[in-house]
């Protein structure tokens, strides 16, 4: 006999037409999802909102000219914190990207179907924060025009390359990586989408956007042969991807555990920091998401059920990184070593205080609240915690970052680090080019892979799970009937 | 110009009708040009007799280059070209050399094997889709048979077979 184990919970929802609740089929998938993409770009909330981001990106802008024409000189950096905001934006970014690519490829690896309608909009956000992330790394070096000293060019006085031994070298390779095959991926993904617009728009006569997304699409056609390599294409680029989202917060982790700095020179970082990234990125994932949900009523397909389980990895990863805090701090004060337990001494109690009390608290505390069941899958909570868990990520860099180089090994160079106007403004820079590229995205493009939620919607809709129910009600009651016949 | 093709186009709504169809249709020996669908059907391509596609192979040997480039390179720069005495450590230590030959080999891996699926399958940018049915990217299944392949069965014959096997419209001749 065989036994399929039954779906725990509906992934796509009931369609509710005229106060009647219906099953939802195929096409109401393609309509439903399709339907902001074909509306016209006027919708007001959305131009709102499209304006608003615009506006940052160029105020942003202003702050960038001046970092870049007078010089880091703008920023509150000094002689003994050479490394502050931008680095602490950067890690941030990075770290806010890491969901997209995990959701994409190592739920894919383990199956788990209810990555299928939130994959898409992850993955996008997933490159749009590494491009906020690859902007401070353009900005901290402050002649941005020489970023690309850092390839393995031949030096213009000579053959003098790169060091190869340089966690900086490794970055540059790990993000660029990172940026390419997340791009990739997201974009093999969105070719049998965007040819569904195609087919939509021919269909409505739409020229313009025939044109466009008949280039986009690249002739796709949904041919059997076609899908079958598709899908092992989107195997192979997962199993390669699982790898290289692990291995790129731990690259990150060794700008700092590699070097001599107490705070920072410590082996638990890699795993620490994968696990924090995972951390803020499902949490950045949840805050858009929600808001996506809402403004496009997306709530058939993303249900609270995959609420529910972003809450689950973030219950789970915050805890790791609670761990990873106590075990670091263990370490300093058993390690015996005088400057490594002040370093964490003075994290806590010094001037620098309350920027630990708040990582401690949103990192630390606040994901404790989902172990309750009904907080996962209350959307209000959901939200709140999910931008406290940002704010104490960002805190969390910022006290590695600067609490570890406030105070030097000579109490002469001791110093604080305050932020300027033009540090603020770089960091509302990278959120307008985050938020313009998003709201795009979720203009122009399905954010919702249609296709992927087709594959699942037999498997795991609402009707589906009742017919399921049903019948095993009835053979429940066959056998009890045959026991009573014994 | 190329000659025009004559295609028996069947439309099939779910796809636990379509493959046993394509099964039974198989078995009849009419031979299936293709069948299109909206999102992968899993199993279609085995029954179709398609065979296992070799990317994972091809994926393989692109990491292996990017592997190699990447040793090389670095063994070069740093080794020969101009070796860097850094605190007078050993001129190649290969546990540094790591990460940048990983990141290579995942980058070199992943461009190499979608840029072969692109090219084995006819996809890049402002490619002409052939669309027996439209519908075929929402929420339909196409089947086109070729006619000119199949001259042991007459026209009639094919679209009889396909009615006996679910498809849920009239079949219909397409010319490609």
């Amino acid at each position: 006999m065989q036994v399929t184990s039954p779906v725990r919970a509906p992934l796509v929802l009931k369609k509710e037409e005229n106060g009647q609740k219906r099953a939802t089929t195929y096409h109401d998938i393609t309509e439903d999802i399709c339907r902001q993409v074909e509306a016209p770009p006027t919708n007001p909330r959305w131009l709102l909102a499209m304006l608003l981001s615009l506006a940052a990106l160029g105020w942003g802008g202003y702050t960038l000219y001046r970092t870049w024409w007078f010089g880091l000189g703008e920023w509150g950096l000094n002689k003994t914190i050479g490394w502050a905001w931008d680095i602490t934006n950067f890690v941030w970014w990075v770290g806010i990207g890491h969901a997209g690519t995990l959701i994409s490829a190592i739920l894919l690896l383990f199956r788990q179907k209810w990555r299928t309608s939130i994959n898409r909009a992850a993955e996008a956000m997933t490159i749009f924060a590494v491009l906020c992330a690859g902007s401070f790394i353009l900005m901290h070096m402050g002649r941005a025009w020489m970023a690309y000293w850092a390839l393995p060019l031949p030096n213009t006085y000579g053959s003098l390359w790169v060091n190869f031994n340089s966690p900086l070298v490794w970055d540059v390779f790990a993000i660029s990586t990172y940026l390419t095959v997340s791009v990739v991926f997201w974009y093999i993904g969105l070719i049998p989408d965007l040819a569904t617009i195609r087919e939509r728009a021919i269909a409505r006569g739409d020229k313009i956007r025939a044109f466009v997304y008949g280039i986009l699409s690249f002739g796709w056609d949904g041919s059997a042969k076609t899908w079958a390599r598709y899908e092992e294409v989107a195997l192979i680029l997962a199993g390669l991807s699982t790898p290289l989202v692990l291995s790129v917060h731990t690259i990150v982790s060794m700008d700092f555990a590699t070097s001599l700095i107490p705070g920072w020179h410590t082996t638990i970082f890699p795993p620490y920091f994968v696990a924090g990234a995972i951390f803020s990125g499902f949490a950045m994932v949840l805050t858009l998401m929600l808001i996506t949900r809402h403004v496009f009523k997306l709530q058939a397909y993303i249900t609270l059920e995959h609420i529910e389980s972003m809450n689950k990895v973030i219950v789970l990863t915050g805890s790791i990184v609670g761990i990873a805090y106590l075990t670091e701090f263990f370490i300093a004060w058993y390690s015996g070593v005088e400057y490594e337990s002040y370093a964490f001494i003075n994290r806590a109690f010094g001037p620098y205080w309350w920027a630990y009390a708040a990582m401690m608290s949103c990192n630390v505390l606040s994901p404790q609240f989902f172990w309750f069941r009904s907080l996962r899958r209350n959307i209000y909570v959901t939200f709140i915690l999910s931008i406290v868990v940002n704010i104490g990520m960002w805190f969390e860099r910022f006290v590695i970052i600067v609490t570890s180089l406030h105070r030097d090994y000579l109490p002469s160079s001791w110093a604080m680090f305050y932020p300027t106007w033009v540090d603020l403004g770089d960091y509302i820079f990278t959120f307008g080019l985050f938020f313009t590229l998003f709201f795009l995205f979720a203009k122009f493009l399905p954010v919702i892979n249609m296709a992927e939620v087709k594959a699942v919607l037999k498997s795991t809709s609402q009707t589906t799970l009742e017919k399921v129910q049903a019948r095993s009600a009835e053979s429940v009651a066959s056998d009890t009937h045959q026991g009573d016949d014994k | 110009m190329a000659e025009t093709k004559k295609y028996i186009v069947g439309v099939f709504d779910d796809e636990d009708v379509l493959l046993p169809a394509v099964k039974k249709i198989r078995a009849e020996g009419v031979q299936i040009h293709d069948v299109y669908t909206p999102y992968p059907v899993h199993h279609l391509d085995t029954y179709l007799g398609y065979k296992r596609t070799r990317l994972g192979k091809a994926a393989f040997l692109f990491g292996a280059t990017g592997t190699t480039l990447a040793i090389t390179m670095i063994s070069y720069m740093l080794g020969f070209d101009w070796p860097m005495d850094i605190g007078g450590k050993d001129f190649l230590p290969a546990p540094n050399f790591v990460p940048v030959t990983f990141e290579s080999t995942v980058l070199i891996s992943a461009l190499g094997m979608v840029g072969t699926f692109l090219v084995s399958r006819g996809l890049g940018p402002g490619k002409k889709a052939t669309m027996f049915d439209p519908r075929s990217t929402d929420d339909k299944h196409v089947m086109a048979i070729n006619l000119d392949k199949n001259t042991k069965h007459s026209k009639e014959d094919i679209v009889a077979i396909l009615k006996q096997n679910g498809v849920t419209e009239e079949p219909k001749e397409v010319d490609l």
